[in-house]
């Protein structure tokens, strides 16, 4: 409404506001996306489509592909049946303890699947797993009855990490939905077995469909689990081809080109899969949630009550409790392979974490990367949130196109890019510092930044901005005084949601670390590959510590956060 | 024998009696409303009549069956009720469309093709949604959405039809159209109507017999008339109306107002000795002319402050004061009415005396 009087200005706000926002997301993301496409696309300055395709037949390439593909499909048929099975008990049967599962359900989360990964290693390798050679004394078999470093055993790995994503979508689904659209059923006669079937499901199909989206993508770009489980016995998905393309080759032009390639092929499938998702989300957006709250039709197991409760409690027992104890254990044994047992066990290993230079390097570059990368992070997409958001102005749609380019980009792809843009192309060489991680993480958690201050700022009407520009506060005036207060604790919440999963980040600094600037899970992982496996078992041990205790953290604080939202609205609501 | 009978029927929430020791028969082809604000146990109970809550206590019987009972702790389960019902928020199934909504309760209980082809037209004309049969239910009106909800409960020609709510989610102008809506569809199929609500001229308008309702508790049941003209207590009194209550001592079977030596009402009735509650609407107190005589075989004429006045369009809003007592009156707007701030005459009519409390 004062546009006229706003231009007179030299510089306001909003323009500083939207070129920052433009320049962040293009120097960024953008550049290292079209450079990868240069590089995959262009060879000696020419369009040779012919290069592409030889690389993509190549039989070494080839499997890869196929492997993202079994892999991520295989992962995501088992992560969705286990989480909407387990989403379902949860939310609609009278299954006993239903909060306290509810949360253990999703504790899978808060572990990085490489660490699973690493102790599913130890305890199911053919050769020396802990659990297969106590499984073949106990029943005097030849043979190990399980091998975990197969296609399959990547996939039941993955899945038991990724579940909880199938389980958020539909146990929120389920818990938002109308009851009274299942009541309404059950009074025109349907069985419990019948709603279920034509009411219930449908109506969680998109819940189902987007979980189920969101672990193909997680799937197909994953590092940690294929890397541990599979290179080994030279089973490669797309990461862990590129990885070892670019490590074999010490980083020639060679293996960065099959790199951008892959590369490519994930961004397109990344970009894909969310399109897919978004799709059915619109779709799926029913009016399912109720005014009025009365507790849900809720299925009497009866006779299957325990047992299924006991069910539950050994699948967390086998993915949560058996992993975590077996790595603390070999963290402290005194040699890798010796039975567990007291004689053999030492704490100096835990000690001795802090005192190596690998370890104690690692712990100190993962947290002030995290914790810089986070700040930086949380603060730029907080800005371009604003800018998508709340402002107006001629060609947003290349801002809101720039700003979703970041979801579609796997860890793999961003470290690809970051190589070639901070290599010295542009003058600045980054390779091997800690900087080329950090400007990494800018471009791998703006996604994250980005969602959840958009959520936040969606949040405050504009008329609140309004009401200060009306009183007569300038742009700058508002926004700190009215704006930036209102969003504060989301913008504290999305810098812990940046900072936690940073400081376990192994996919892009993995190809991105140089000698002295290991990340936490680059050290776990190259100690187990030169056969440190008690001492990374102890790096892991202390990680775990690290994150349980950041995430129950910032669980309290969102909950205090969510207890008063839930206050204020409240008193939005009191009759007047 | 009637359609459904409550024997003193009990359910508690944790410490919260949600309904106490409620009894009730409702005859066959009856429209029967349970009225009372929120929280008060009306919607429990109808969940209670349709299985959807088990009994603390008391047992629930339809044309003399067992449905309910905590002493045998038997349930028939809500689907095997023969029961229809209509909820506050419609819940209307979004991936299915008008018609396939209408004809699922009929599908379920495995009509013939013909009769439910039959049945699902008959309930779409009667609901006027026959135009719409093929949309889906998301991208119409609320009050087409209830269309569907009251579609899909009359294709079955349930024993019972209960409604929870059914009209609080549309606007008021709606509302009053489906309130006749309901009203001829159940003149025309003659179904048991039991219609839960907290608006008190949608109860009147549609109940041959209603039942107020406060913190589990039945207050009154009756004809929505009798209710009217003679509340059993002031609950009820505030509830079915506009209220004014006016604390007044006795003297001579005169009512005096408290803290004044205005003379208000004679007759007073005899239980009422020292002090009571003149209850009164409104709309029933009337203006005199500084002519009228200071008092009649009924009355006194009341000298009142206007201390504001509010012109509501059909009506005037107006308050005196009385002593320290502020009175709300209502009159049409045609006739004369005093201004703001003007000495008048006032008197009580048709009041109601209640327990004194202070």
């Amino acid at each position: 409404m004062n546009d006229t009087i706003r231009t007179r200005k030299k510089v306001d706000v909003s323009t500083i506001i939207l070129i920052l926002s433009i320049l962040v997301l293009v120097v960024f993301v953008a550049i290292p996306v079209i450079l990868i496409f240069i590089t995959a696309f262009f060879e000696n300055g020419k369009f040779n489509i012919a290069g592409v395709v030889k690389i993509l037949s190549d039989p070494d390439t080839y499997s890869a592909l196929l492997n993202s593909v079994i892999i991520a499909l295989g992962t995501t048929l088992l992560s969705t049946i286990l989480g909407t099975f387990f989403a379902w008990l949860v939310a609609r049967t009278d299954l006993p303890f239903k909060n306290a599962m509810k949360a253990l359900f999703l504790v899978p989360f808060m572990l990085p699947a490489f660490i699973g990964a690493l102790a599913w290693k130890v305890l199911l390798s053919p050769r020396s797993g802990y659990l297969n050679k106590f499984l073949m004394q106990l029943f005097g078999l030849e043979k190990a009855p399980f091998d975990i470093l197969t296609l399959g055993g990547i996939i039941a790995i993955e899945s038991m990490y990724l579940f909880p994503f199938v389980f958020l979508q539909v146990e929120g689904a389920l818990e938002r939905m109308d009851p009274t659209l299942e009541e309404s059923a059950r009074i025109s006669g349907a069985s419990l077995f019948t709603i279920t079937r034509k009411i219930t499901l449908p109506l969680v199909m998109p819940s189902i469909l987007a979980g189920a989206l969101l672990v193909a993508l997680y799937s197909l770009s994953h590092f940690g689990v294929p890397s541990i489980l599979g290179i080994e016995k030279g089973i490669y998905n797309i990461p862990t081809k590129i990885y070892e393309r670019i490590y074999a080759s010490g980083g020639s032009f060679g293996a960065i080109r099959v790199a951008t390639i892959l590369s490519t092929i994930l961004v397109i499938s990344a970009a894909i899969i969310l399109k897919l998702q978004d799709v059915l989300l619109k779709k799926g957006q029913y009016q399912v949630i109720a005014g009025k709250s009365m507790r849900p039709v809720v299925l009497k197991l009866r006779g299957l009550k325990y047992p299924l409760l006991i069910i539950s409690i050994i699948y967390i027992f086998i993915t949560v409790i058996m992993p975590t104890v077996t790595i603390f254990l070999v963290g402290g044994l005194k040699t890798y392979g010796l039975p567990f047992k007291l004689q053999y066990m030492t704490f100096d290993n835990y000690i001795k974490i802090f005192q190596w230079k690998i370890t104690k390097d690692a712990i100190k570059n993962s947290l002030y990367l995290s914790l810089s990368a986070a700040l930086v992070t949380m603060l730029a997409g907080t800005m371009i949130s604003y800018a998508i958001v709340k402002m107006k102005f001629k060609g947003k749609f290349i801002l809101q196109f720039l700003g979703v380019l970041p979801f579609s980009l796997p860890g793999t792809v961003i470290a690809i890019g970051v190589i070639l843009t901070w290599s010295g192309r542009f003058g600045i060489n980054l390779y091997n510092t800690a900087a080329i991680i950090f400007v990494a993480y800018i471009a791998r958690y703006m996604a994250f930044s980005i969602k959840s201050s958009s959520a936040s700022l969606s949040q405050v009407s504009d008329s609140l901005e309004e009401a200060a520009r009306a009183c007569g506060a300038s742009h700058w005036q508002s926004l700190k005084d009215i704006v930036l207060p209102l969003i504060r604790p989301g913008m504290i919440s999305g810098f812990f949601l940046i900072f936690l999963p940073a400081l376990r980040e192994l996919t892009t600094s993995v190809l991105l670390y140089g000698p002295t600037t290991r990340t936490i899970g680059v050290a776990i992982y190259t100690l187990n590959e030169d056969g440190e496996t008690v001492k990374a078992a102890a790096l892991a041990s202390i990680a775990l510590i690290i994150i349980l205790l950041g995430e129950t953290l910032i669980r309290s604080f969102v909950a205090k956060l969510e207890q008063r939202s839930t206050h204020i609205k409240e008193i939005e609501n009191a009759p007047a | 024998m009637p359609q459904l009978e409550l024997r003193e029927i009990t359910k508690s929430f944790g410490d919260v009696v949600a309904v106490s020791r409620l009894s009730l028969q409702i005859e066959k082809g009856e429209c029967f409303s349970f009225l009372g604000p929120s929280g008060c146990g009306k919607t429990t109970t109808l969940r209670m009549i349709a299985g959807f809550e088990d009994l603390d206590e008391g047992e629930i019987l339809v044309e003399n069956n067992l449905y309910s009972s905590s002493y045998k702790k038997f349930y028939i389960p809500p689907e095997k009720r023969d029961f229809a019902m209509v909820f506050q928020a419609f819940a209307v199934w979004p991936h299915l469309t008008v018609k396939e909504n209408v004809a699922f309760p009929l599908r379920i209980k495995k009509y013939p093709r013909e009769e439910l082809e039959k049945r699902v037209n008959m309930a779409l004309v009667s609901t006027n949604m026959t135009r719409l049969k093929d949309s889906y239910p998301g991208r119409l009106s609320g009050g087409e959405q209830q269309r569907i909800a009251l579609a899909r409960a009359i294709a079955i020609n349930p024993k019972v039809m209960l409604l929870d709510e059914p009209l609080s989610n549309l606007d008021a102008k709606l509302r009053e159209e489906m309130r006749f809506e309901i009203k001829e569809l159940q003149k025309k199929f003659g179904f048991t109507i039991l219609y839960v609500t907290h608006d008190q001229a949608e109860a009147m308008a549609l109940s041959d017999r209603m039942l107020v309702m406060n913190l589990g508790v039945v207050q009154q049941v009756g004809k929505p008339l009798d209710i009217y003209n003679k509340p059993a207590n002031r609950f009820v009194f505030s509830f079915i109306g506009l209220s004014i209550f006016i604390p007044v001592s006795i003297a001579n079977s005169n009512a005096i107002i408290e803290s004044t030596n205005l003379k208000a009402v004679k007759n007073v009735p005899s239980e009422f000795e020292e002090k009571a509650i003149m209850a009164c609407r409104p709309s029933d107190i009337d203006f005199l002319p500084d002519s009228a005589s200071s008092e009649t075989e009924d009355y006194f004429k009341v000298p009142a402050t206007v201390t504001r006045r509010t012109f509501l369009g059909d009506i005037v809003d107006l308050r005196v004061k009385v002593g320290p007592h502020e009175i709300r009156i209502q009159k049409y707007s045609h006739a004369p009415t005093p201004k703001a701030g003007e000495l008048c005459y006032i008197r009580f009519n048709k009041v109601l005396w209640y327990p004194y409390e202070s």
